[in-house]
């Protein structure tokens, strides 16, 4: 099997090869056939990587050893539902996702496109196979997931514990679906360029998959900070890691495009910014997927090790090249077809929302790629901690959460000072009735949290209102109950009302992260059964220790070899809040020289966090069990010694035992932390608004449309 | 084993092949085999640079009735002030009259480099009454 996986990423190859050929030669010549092979090259392609895609997961299924990824990121012990998402645990495997996800997503792109923009989709249609190219050619010649050993190991070495999680079954497959659809208004971008046609047309055929890329890209990076704070034993989702940074640049410069778009749509404006913005987001995405693969950075999100580097330095440097030479040498047809009428305006608004999150994306991008660059000039490792980006992302973050407040109240083109200020007058009152409030309830030793819930408060006014005055208007107009009018007025003008609604669901999400980064308590100890501690508001007692062994009886289903515990016991003024129950799982080692019981259990020790709590504060803990207490060291000394592997088992349930009768003191991490809820819920909100802007229009406006234009054709024909 | 490995490569070469090929293929049949084919269809460069600036000046249509509608939006929930929304509307119309009169002899050219034929152009009149027929019908009238 191994063979015809390795034989289809061979076709793969010759296919990108052969398509970017035939695309190119149908643009140049005319010649519409060669174009239509090219497009089909990435259907065809698609199918192939599917067919790798079937192989590789069936071997990882089936605990095919004979694969070295299979070996390498999975075991029979690793439960099935981590096994079938064990294939992008890999560098190899997860270069065959991204080429995978590429494929079909440029197929459906080129597939949405097929009867327009013929000569800008051949040559996006040769930039998305060399993309492919690419991938399958890092795959084909530097990490082929299809490589074998003879004979196979009898038992593979297991998926990361860290990476036993649930959304890790999706947040890559997200992060990737959002990095590979950047390409795809990259590859029309460049199109557009090359064959002289920037006008509307291409902005309008990607803009769907630039909102997709924003939604995935988003969704992604939400889930990996999800997984941070549930599975990581430090309590925060955003550390500011190398590699959490490459996410979050293009999900910023998509965002700032998402906004310029419009205006380029309505008014003909800002063509150099939004291609340069388009340009930039597929260029930090290829950058991201660098920062994993290269092998540069030591992060639990990288692939350390690995020389790709060379190739994606060069990949990179033709792309940033190619693109700028673009831009310059198209700068005549770019220009823009009007000027802003208004200051006072939501042109103006979006313009000012795109500098500050070009400016985000460049605070970001010094503080991730300088210390990067630096260690590589000079030698000497170098890093920035979160404080150095809370120092300018933090003001740049208001002023971004106040202008998604404003722009929906501003008129188009123009606004009077008079609307302006009746508009503004219920965002302006929410915000200062917010700040009094805050004020008296003594909330101002955080001054940056209290400007952020500010804000927020101005968008919620802001949004809320422009809901109230559409419902009020669509009542007026066509008499419909106010449930039924806001519904209708959503469902008629989903990019405008999804939009609110992702502006809203990012207030909350910032609400969400200024109240638990500002108000948070941590705590740390040692703690014996029966002993307290208090953090924050909260009491917690340590009730009993817990222990499980063998991978079936793991509490927390990530097939360790042994979970040590503890049951907990919350309470806030003497009133129970909840129990819980946090572990940590000891795992099977690669290294057999450790002995037969430490091998059983030596291998990455991996804390099973457990939280209570609500909408207004999460109780957050984590346990350390002293694993190498003199009573438990003493049984896995004496196993080591004296008992055969198969009976290695016998030590480790002596071992849980002892834990439980004679329970070391425990180290315990606890964080309460406010508000964090509503990050996850902001999150919801926004990709549920998302969703509708992107939702396609009622299919009935289309065929009335369609109708009407026959009938019209059908006259004119009449006429002639 | 080694048999089947080779046997399915061979059949995903040849559906790819096959796939891959089609477009080539059927544009080497001889022209009156071809379904829908035309004598003006050999001429692609043309046709492709007709219907290109069709397709921008369609997207421009649809991008300036989305613009019509909000600017109604933004005057129905309060945005715009009656002469403000009056005067925009006006200007609004006009540009969209304008890529109207250039779309309509850009539709007509690309009929006759497809070989489908053209029709004349309507009056002014009858264009004011499509800006405002199409602009109802694409965007659902009413913009609430």
């Amino acid at each position: 099997m191994a063979g015809f996986g390795y034989a289809c990423l061979l076709l793969a190859l010759v296919i990108c090869a052969y398509g970017i050929g035939a695309s190119l030669y149908g643009v140049r010549t005319g010649r519409v056939e060669f174009s239509d092979s090219g497009r089909r090259s990435v259907y065809a392609l698609a199918g192939v990587l599917t067919v790798a895609m079937a192989v590789l997961e069936i071997a990882f299924l089936n605990n095919n050893f004979t694969f070295n990824t299979v070996a390498d990121t999975s075991s029979r012990t690793t439960p099935t539902f981590y096994r079938a998402a064990a294939i992008w645990a890999s560098q190899e495997g997860s270069l065959l996702l991204w080429a995978w996800l590429m494929s079909l997503w440029s197929s459906l792109a080129l597939f949405l496109t097929r009867k327009r923009l013929r000569d800008v989709a051949a040559y996006a249609t040769a930039i998305m196979l060399g993309f492919g190219a690419f991938f399958v050619g890092l795959m084909v010649f530097y990490a082929n997931p299809f490589a074998t050993t003879n004979p196979a190991p009898p038992e593979g070495v297991g998926l990361d514990p860290l990476l036993r999680f649930p959304t890790m079954m999706i947040h890559p497959p997200m992060l990737y679906s959002g990095y590979t659809l950047c390409t795809i208004p990259f590859a029309f971008g460049v199109g557009a360029l090359l064959s002289r046609r920037v006008d509307a047309d291409w902005i309008k055929a990607i803009r769907r998959f630039a909102f997709a890329a924003w939604l995935f890209l988003g969704f992604g990076i939400l889930l990996g900070a999800l997984w941070s704070y549930s599975e990581l034993g430090w309590g925060g989702y955003w550390g500011w890691d190398a590699v959490e940074n490459a996410s979050l640049m293009p999900w910023l410069t998509g965002t700032a495009f998402l906004h310029s778009l419009m205006i380029q749509e309505k008014r003909g404006m800002l063509k150099v910014w939004n291609v340069s913005l388009v340009l930039a987001t597929g260029t930090l995405a290829i950058m991201g997927t660098f920062l994993v693969r290269s092998g540069i950075l030591d992060s639990i999100h990288a692939f350390g090790g690995h020389t790709l580097g060379v190739p994606f330095v060069i990949l990179i440097g033709v792309m940033i090249a190619g693109s700028i030479y673009l831009v310059v040498s198209r700068r005549d047809m770019l220009r823009s077809e009007h000027r802003l009428d208004s200051l006072l305006s939501r042109e103006s608004a979006f313009l000012a929302n795109n500098l500050v999150l070009v400016a985000l994306c460049f605070v970001i991008f010094w503080g991730t790629y300088f210390p990067l660059i630096s260690e590589a000039v000079t030698g000497q490792e170098s890093s920035v901690g979160p404080p150095w980006f809370d120092r300018y992302t933090v003001p740049l973050a208001l002023i971004l959460v106040l202008l998604s407040g404003i722009g929906p109240v501003i008129a188009w083109r123009r606004a009077t000072f008079a609307n302006a200020r009746r508009n503004f007058l219920i965002p302006v009152v929410s915000g200062l009735t917010t700040l009094v409030v805050l004020e008296i309830a003594g909330v101002t030793q955080k001054p940056f949290a209290l400007a952020m819930f500010c804000c927020a408060a101005f968008v919620f006014g802001s949004i809320g209102q422009e809901f109230f005055r559409g419902t009020r208007a669509r009542r007026a107009m066509a008499g419909e109950s106010p449930p039924l009018a806001l519904f209708g007025l959503i469902k008629r003008n989903r990019r405008r009302y999804g939009g609110y609604i992702v502006h809203l669901g990012i207030a909350v999400l910032f609400v969400g992260v200024a109240a638990s980064s500002s108000f948070q308590h941590a705590s740390q100890g040692g703690l014996k059964p029966g002993q307290s501690t208090r953090v924050g508001d909260y009491e917690v007692r340590y009730v009993r220790p817990t222990a499980s062994i063998t991978p079936k009886y793991d509490q927390a289903h990530t097939g360790s070899t042994l979970s040590l515990g503890a049951v907990l016991d919350v309470t806030e003024n003497g009133h129970h809040v909840g129990t819980l129950n946090p572990s940590e799982g000891f795992y099977e080692s690669d290294e057999p020289s450790q002995g037969t019981v430490s091998s059983l259990i030596g291998g990455q020790a991996v804390s099973h966090v457990a939280m209570t709590g609500g909408l207004l504060r999460n109780v957050w803990t984590a346990i350390e069990p002293d694993i190498e207490a003199p009573n438990l060291k003493r049984i896995v000394t004496a196993g080591n010694s004296t008992l055969p592997p198969d009976e290695a088992l016998v030590a480790i349930a002596y071992l849980a035992r002892a834990y439980l009768k004679h329970p070391p003191p425990t180290q315990f991490n606890l964080v309460v932390s406010p508000l964090v809820f509503w990050i996850w819920i902001g999150g919801v909100i926004s990709f549920g608004g998302g969703l509708i802007a992107l939702w396609p229009a009622p299919s009935t406006v289309r065929r009335r449309v369609a109708a009407r234009s026959r009938a019209r054709a059908l006259r004119g024909l009449a006429r002639a | 084993m080694a048999f089947l490995i080779a046997l399915s490569t061979l059949v995903v070469v040849a559906v790819v092949v096959l796939i891959v090929g089609a477009p080539i293929r059927r544009a080497h049949r001889p022209a009156q085999d071809r379904p829908g084919a035309s004598p003006a269809t050999d001429s692609p460069d043309a046709a492709a640079t007709s219907a290109g600036e069709v397709q921008d000046l369609e997207a421009a249509r649809e991008a300036k009735y989305r613009e019509i509608r909000d600017a109604e939006m933004d005057f129905r929930t309060g945005k715009l002030s009656r002469e403000d929304y009056d005067a925009i509307d006006a200007d609004l119309r006009g540009e969209a009259l304008q890529i109207l009169n250039r779309l309509e002899p850009a539709e007509e050219d690309s009929d006759e480099t497809d070989g489908s034929g053209g029709a004349s152009g309507p009056g002014l009149l009858e264009q004011q009454e499509r800006v405002q027929e199409e602009q109802h019908a694409e965007e659902d009238r009413p913009a609430v």
